[in-house]
């Protein structure tokens, strides 16, 4: 029991903490891929320390809705780490929620950042509450399809299990596994902000999606977003390798597996990282209206994996 | 071992699948192309593994000549084509990608099930295929319905020769080599045939678009 | 108390002393009837109408839910009314299925009455009297139609409802277009109750005795039970808004009061759903594959469309009632799924899936009734129902505005509260359908389940529409800084309903295990034992290793989250704040204006999903000196199928007009030919 909720502080502590990190390297891999210096792969955690000093500054009619929306976020992604295992399957908070409430708490944390972006009434900020609701409520059920092609390979919907299940069975290749994996590639591109849907590094007016429901926010409350979307980026990649590479994650109780799944997880993330890096420079942003055949495409693959599995 | 070739070839066929799903939803004629080498590629591999599996050494050679053929040769000899012809880019199609896609899914549930009673009766390791390999053929024939240009055409076609490769060498490990020598050159003469009747369409309309053709028609 | 005989005397103190759950909903429908006619004694006081007549209709309702919860645990209760025509009484019975919804029916009119409580204002049409008249008259019927056990007084009550309802809707019966949807709403209510009436008649098999016990024994062939139910489903459909006889919904929805829409939209629908299910599991004994294949298309069909439409309206009430025809068709995707699963005798998911299907009509009537009470306050307090020219009610109407965050969040499916719970019951059914022999329909399930969950997300994007453009943002007109909050009836109602949201989304297991009489009654299995078998903290859809799901965890996680982010960000950093012009990118002018309306928020949708509507655009040209855009998003159906209906009416109309001359013989001659006709024809 002890050793259970230590290994679940342990996990969610390493998602919160290294997450910046994650998206540091990603940048400083494009930055390379680009022939360009970079700023290092410790820049986020200067942008965030820089971000929490400074002095708030709202917007004269925000509400409360939208002051408390940061935190709402920030707590649903960290909430997602605790489910999502990395390191060992050995998390006893993910019996609270399984994939589809996974879901939920994406959706959740989503629906609150577009209220907030909604809540001052500027130009910008309703058009990325509407272009992120409009991804988003593509790439949700998109994203739902592909967590339950391996929910049905385990029979189960629970992440731990089905990490369990396909971790330390028999090796099995499954085809169904194969399209999951492309929609979950294409989904997790659109879901994190990145090249072929939205730019994170643009403020070019009409091309933004993410960058202007936050345009408003300022210091801590900025400082907070931009911690939950870097988590989410590493929700996204331990979910990714969870389902679709988890080999070498350890059991529950398993101690002496957990420095090995450690240098493992390490591993896989920098590939990770430089391939999404790859993949966001070989690619061109996509017209807005692209956006939803991209991700009806994964939609579609998605629901063909499932299909794959009754074959 | 048997089970994992086995679940080798499930994998393949399956990226089979996926290619050609990508190249329903592909709107540049050069991704096209590049998806239709991959096809090839694959196919090539699937063969190997069934011929490794079991131990018939003709379907090496037809293996081989796919990857000649298939992977190297047709794209390569395209790729010249449309470089000829400057048409790399964007093709509409004509009726949108989520909508194509779905009737795709269509396809692939009618050719699972078609197949579902036949592969139940093959003895085959590879028999669960038969039903990907044809609903390889059937969304290649779709592709070849949605376009607009002859180019693309000729991919479909030429995917729905591959879908039906796959088909023999999954369901009766391959045809007589006599047979697969034949295809192959049909295939390959084909191609320059197309490319003549390209370069003959273009000179005639001025565009490669077929809708030109109706033109043709006697009133 | 000599002249009563001893029998009566002995049932009489039964009633009083120990009373049936029966009978303690039999006493609130009088006590329902008697407050509505007491209002006509003083028709135009609002305060003994409101403040007196309303609330004591509200306690009515929570003691019919009291009753409901007891007799849903009892064995089946039945009673002879001898109203009714000599030698027709009236049958009554309470089971399971019916006792469940009148728990809904009690429990969400509770808080819909009290709400009304403070609703009713001067000179809205109808009298408060009249309008206190109809209301109760309507949850009385509604209340006899769960209660009825002979098709007789089934179809009186359906009849009462349907009718009370049409004067509610008309209430404010000066403005042409609200007759206009009162009429359409009526129309498509009497085509509907033809359908029930005539499944009915095929049920009785020729015996003439309409009461439900001889149908439950009346054994039908395939065919006829076939019939049977597309009868029902049509005629029950037609009152749920099943497509495509949804027109009247987003019709009448915005045309009624909001508190009606409320009780229309939360409970009437419902009332249907009620129809559907004691036909086809309780009266008809055999049930077919295709009717569960049927059920799933159309309710997927119907939800698709439903928040389709929702997200392109522009009119609050509107996008609530498309909603609402989304909602039912998820439930009616519940009902197919629970069909499928039944024909194939895998009991336990068919439990499941009916599970899920009831605890989504328990959601939705309270998640909807509340935002259609939330609009209502709104269009009392700012005078306008156009999503086009609200925003910012927030800061005016903040316990409104926090009320109806409850109702939204609960109506997007988001967890922790009630709308998740029951979409992930139905998502766990649909996972289990692997487990089925027939390969066709195995794959079938997984596109469907991708277009329900499609829906769901579909129904966060126009959530985020009503909520963001109505209280968000900068006001559109600048009367509506001076908005006023709901009053404390208002407050009471619309706290009752979200506090419902909040207990159905923390407690499923809780309501699982109530919910076990039903499923048992009609598939013969329940699911409580399955949920609770991890304790009551923890939801479970078949094993724990399967799936299990905690949403008062999920929420304490949630919290003390939030509470520790907050501390450390204090306690680490610090808490300073400034105030400043909003910066919109360095923008020098911002107006209301430059937000989204409520059509820009839509237009995505409108362009992903065109093949779906019939738009008319209205662009402006480039010279345009006053450019002026119009882009209605119609529904084709109306188009494809009412109109050419309507056509085809008026012609055969015409035709027959060319019987009328207007001279008395002809009409004579008329009446002649037919007796002989029929004389010859029954001799």
């Amino acid at each position: 029991m002890i050793s259970s909720i230590f290994s679940q502080l342990f996990q969610t502590l390493l998602i919160v903490v290294l997450a910046p990190l994650l998206l540091g390297w990603v940048n400083q891999c494009r930055a390379w891929l680009q022939n360009k210096r970079g700023a290092g792969v410790l820049q986020p955690y200067r942008v965030l320390h820089k971000l929490f000093h400074k002095d708030a500054v709202l917007a004269d009619n925000a509400s409360s809705l939208f002051r408390t929306a940061p935190y709402i976020q920030f707590a649903c992604m960290v909430l997602v780490a605790s489910i999502v295992p990395m390191v060992a399957t050995d998390l006893p908070f993910a019996a609270a929620a399984d994939v589809i409430a996974l879901v939920g708490l994406f959706a959740l944390a989503r629906l609150f950042a577009a209220l907030a972006a909604m809540d001052i009434g500027t130009a910008f900020g309703s058009m990325g509450a509407r272009r992120e609701m409009l991804v988003a409520s593509l790439a949700e059920p998109a994203l739902l399809m592909i967590l339950f092609t391996p929910a049905l390979i385990a029979h189960s919907t629970s992440l731990t299990t089905i990490v369990e299940a396909l971790a330390h069975r028999e090796f099995v290749l499954y085809p169904s596994l194969a399209f999951a994996a492309v929609a979950f590639a294409m989904v997790a591109l659109a879901e994190n902000a990145r090249i072929p849907v939205d730019n994170p590094a643009t403020h070019l007016e009409l091309t933004m999606i993410h960058e202007a429901m936050i345009l408003e926010y300022s210091a801590r409350h900025l400082a907070l977003i931009e911690w939950a979307s870097a988590i989410k980026l590493s929700n996204y990649s331990a979910i990714g390798i969870a389902l679709f590479l988890p080999w070498g994650i350890a059991s529950a109780g398993d101690w002496n597996a957990v420095p090995l799944a450690l240098a493992v997880l390490f591993v896989k993330l920098l590939l990770g990282g430089a391939g999404l890096a790859l993949l966001e420079t070989l690619s061109a942003k996509l017209r807005i209206f692209r956006a939803p055949e991209f991700l009806g495409t994964a939609f579609l693959l998605a629901v063909l994996g499932m299909l794959m599995l009754e074959l | 071992m048997a089970t994992f070739t086995g679940q080798l070839i499930n994998f393949l066929a399956a990226l089979l699948l996926l290619i050609a799903f990508a190249m329903l939803s592909q709107r540049r004629i050069l991704s096209l192309i590049h998806l239709f080498a991959w096809q090839g590629f694959i196919l090539a591999l699937s063969t190997t593994v069934v011929a490794y599996s079991t131990h018939q050494p003709h379907l090496y050679y037809s293996a081989f000549l796919t990857l000649v053929l298939k992977a190297f040769l047709l794209p390569w000899i395209l790729h010249r084509l449309i470089i000829r012809l400057n048409i790399k880019w964007d093709v509409e199609t004509m009726i949108n990608v989520p909508t194509t896609m779905l009737v795709g899914i269509a396809l692939v549930i009618f050719a699972f099930n078609l197949a579902a009673p036949i592969s139940q009766l093959a003895d085959t390791i590879t028999r669960s295929t038969l039903g990907i390999a044809m609903a390889s053929v059937l969304l290649s024939f779709l592709m070849m319905i949605t376009r607009h240009k002859a180019v693309a055409q000729v991919v479909g076609f030429l995917a729905m020769e591959n879908g039906l490769f796959f088909a023999a060498t999954s369901a009766t490990y391959g045809m007589p080599m006599v047979v697969e020598l034949g295809i192959a050159l049909d295939v390959l003469v084909g191609t320059f045939i197309f490319g003549i009747f390209f370069f003959q369409i273009r000179e005639t309309f001025d565009s490669l678009d077929i809708k030109n053709l109706e033109k043709l028609k006697e009133d | 108390m000599v002249l009563l005989s001893k029998p009566i005397m002995d049932s009489l103190t039964a009633i009083l002393f120990s009373p049936l759950p029966i009978d303690v909903m039999l006493g609130v429908i009088v006590l329902w009837i008697a407050l509505g006619v007491l209002g006509l004694f003083a028709p135009l006081s609002l305060r003994f109408v409101g403040h007196v007549l309303f609330p004591l209709g509200a306690v009515g309702g929570l003691i019919l839910a009291g009753a409901g919860l007891i007799g849903m645990a009892a064995r089946p209760e039945t009673a002879v009314l001898v109203l009714g025509l000599p030698g027709l009484p009236f049958h009554l019975r309470l089971d399971a299925l019916s006792a469940f919804f009148l728990v809904l029916l009690g429990a969400v009119s509770a808080g819909i009455s009290i709400y009304s409580a403070g609703y009713f204002r001067k000179d809205e049409g109808t009298s408060p009297g009249m309008h206190g008249l109809l209301y109760h008259f309507f949850l009385a019927a509604m209340a006899l139609v769960m209660l009825a056990d002979d098709a007789y007084l089934f179809m009186v009550a359906w009849e009462t409802m349907a009718l009370s309802s049409y004067f509610l809707v008309t209430s404010n019966h000066k403005v042409p277009e609200i007759r206009r949807a009162g009429f359409l709403y009526l129309l498509i209510a009497h085509l509907g109750a033809i359908g029930i009436l005539l499944s009915f008649g095929v049920m009785q098999g020729g015996h003439g005795d309409y009461t439900f016990a001889t149908m439950r024994t009346s054994h039908l062939s395939e065919f006829w039970a076939s019939a049977t139910f597309l009868l029902a489903l049509f005629g029950f459909g037609a009152k749920a808004g099943i497509l495509p006889l949804h027109v009247w919904l987003p019709e009448a929805h915005p045309a009624a009061p909001s508190p009606v829409s409320a009780l229309m939209s939360g409970v009437m629908l419902k009332t249907a759903i009620y129809g559907l299910l004691r036909v086809t599991f309780d009266l008809l004994q055999t049930q077919l594959l295709w009717w569960g294949v049927l059920a799933l298309l159309l309710g997927l069909l119907t939800a698709l469309f439903g928040v389709m439409f929702a997200a392109v309206q522009t009119d609050m009430k509107r996008l609530l009632a498309y909603s609402s025809i989304e909602n039912i068709g998820i439930i009616l995707v519940g009902i197919g799924l629970t069909l499928i699963f039944h024909v194939y005798a895998l009991g336990a998911l068919a439990a499941l899936a009916l599970a899920a299907t009831l605890y989504h009509c328990l959601n939705h009537a309270f998640f909807k009734s509340l935002l259609f009470l939330v609009t209502g306050t709104v269009l009392h307090s700012t005078r306008e129902r156009s999503l086009g020219k609200l925003g910012g009610l927030i800061r005016s109407m903040p316990w409104v505005a926090w009320l109806a965050l409850i109702g939204t969040l609960a109506m997007a499916g988001l967890p922790p509260l009630n709308g998740f719970v029951s979409e992930w019951l139905l998502l766990q059914a649909f996972l289990a359908t692997p487990s089925l022999p027939s390969s066709y329909l195995s794959m079938l399930v997984p596109v469907e389940a991708a277009a329900v969950v499609l829906a769901i997300a579909l129904a966060g994007y126009v959530m985020v529409k009503f909520y963001g453009v109505i209280f968000l943002g900068q006001p559109r007109e600048a009367r509506l800084a001076t908005a006023h909050d709901a009053n404390w009836l208002e407050r009471i109602g619309l706290g009752w309903l979200a506090l419902g949201c909040i207990a159905l989304g923390l407690a499923p297991v809780f309501v699982l295990l109530q919910l076990d009489q039903v499923t048992r009654l009609l598939t013969g299995h329940t699911v409580g034992a399955t949920a609770a078998q991890s304790g009551w903290l923890f939801v479970v859809a078949t094993t724990p290793e399967h799936a299990s799901y905690s949403p008062l965890l999920f929420l304490l996680g949630i919290l003390a989250l939030l509470l520790l982010t907050f501390v450390l960000v204090r306690k680490l950093y610090h808490g300073r704040m400034r105030r400043g012009p909003a910066w919109d990118c360095g923008y020098p002018q911002q107006t209301a204006r430059m937000q989204d309306t409520a059509e820009g928020f839509g237009q995505p949708i409108k362009q992903i999903f065109e093949p779906f509507f019939r738009i008319e655009r209205q662009m402006p040209s480039p010279f345009d000196a006053h450019p002026h855009y119009q882009g209605k998003a119609e529904d084709k159906l109306w188009y494809a199928l009412y109109l050419p209906i309507a056509r085809l009416v008026e012609r055969i109309s015409l035709k027959m007009s060319t019987l009328q001359h207007g001279r008395i013989h002809i009409y004579l001659l008329y009446s002649l030919v037919t007796l002989l006709f029929l004389l010859l024809f029954t001799r």
